[in-house]
């Protein structure tokens, strides 16, 4: 009984992140040699989502997309590349969803007025309050 | 606070487990759709996957007839169940390019002779650049690509025996 249900389980997982037998790409987990250049990417990389594990920037993901995303990253930076022609770069691609930077599109919009909106509704409701307190 | 607004927190909380509750049953759709769909394929270069075959370039897809490109690698699992449709859309008459990612020749050779060789050529992608290019998430993936080098329609997972019509449609589309 018990090795059907194993045998089950083996069959039905899904091998979602099946991995290659090569090595990381060279610059995935290698930092360039020059200090300002690796921290522009270390920068860029936070902001980058993993295509794989969506949660995750691919500075944060084992993914082996994410480490080849890293490798691109800092080879472009060393090229004298700017970080936000590269995001451009893979925005052109995947769409704004790559970037967690938010971006001026219609749909982040709420998103900018949220603040605003929140600010406005704890105003009324502290000079509602503090009217009442006054009486 | 008044009484209406009493329960005003429960309501909210009442909300917020119905939409986890929906979220939970519905869950949104994780796939990335390419952006470069319409667009000429970008360039690349392509070594040979294998010593056997040869590999290809972004221009040599512009053949004048529509093709398919094929992201595939011998250890990704679902490109196993998905060869044997490759197979048949051969048999059918398609053009088919494969790029294997991150992967090695004897790999790619063992994988061939295992489940079959529908490919005219295969180009190997060892660090995933072109994979990235194309903007595509995983393997395998499939791209309609027009006699003149551009991307047409982009099938994302392995072609299920079900889908090969919608494919051949697309190809049909692109010619």
């Amino acid at each position: 009984m018990r090795a059907a249900i194993l045998a089950l389980a083996i069959a039905m997982a899904a091998p979602a992140f099946a991995d290659s037998s090569l090595p990381p790409s060279y610059w995935a987990n290698r930092q360039l040699p020059d200090e300002r250049q690796e921290a522009k990417a270390q920068a860029l990389m936070a902001e980058l989502r993993c295509l794989v594990c969506q949660g995750q920037s691919i500075a944060d993901s084992d993914a082996e997309l994410a480490g080849d995303m890293r490798d691109l990253v800092r080879r472009r930076i060393a090229a004298g590349e700017n970080p936000e022609q590269i995001r451009g770069w893979l925005v052109d691609r995947y769409g704004s969803w790559v970037s967690y930077r938010p971006t001026s599109e219609p749909s982040a919009w709420p998103l900018w007025g949220a603040p605003i909106v929140l600010i406005g509704l704890g105003g009324l409701l502290a000079m509602k309050r503090l009217k009442g307190r006054a009486r | 606070m008044s009484r209406s607004l009493r329960f005003l927190p429960v309501a909210v909380v009442l909300i917020l487990i119905a939409a986890f509750v929906w979220r939970l049953a519905n869950p949104p759709d994780s796939t990335v759709p390419s952006r470069m769909v319409g667009r000429a394929v970008p360039a690349f270069q392509l070594a040979d996957a294998v010593p056997t075959m040869p590999g290809f370039t972004s221009a040599e897809l512009a053949t004048g007839k529509p093709r398919l490109v094929n992201l595939f690698a011998s250890w990704c699992v679902p490109c196993i169940a998905e060869a044997p449709v490759l197979k048949d859309l051969k048999r059918r008459g398609v053009a088919i390019d494969g790029i294997a990612i991150r992967d090695r020749p004897d790999d790619v050779a063992m994988f061939l002779q295992k489940n079959g060789n529908p490919f005219q050529r295969i180009g190997s992608d060892p660090t995933s650049r072109v994979q990235i290019a194309l903007g595509t998430a995983g393997v395998p993936e499939s791209f309609v690509v027009d006699g003149r080098g551009v991307i047409r329609h982009q099938h994302i997972g392995p072609i299920a025996p079900g889908e090969v019509p919608t494919i051949l449609a697309e190809l049909e589309k692109a010619r």
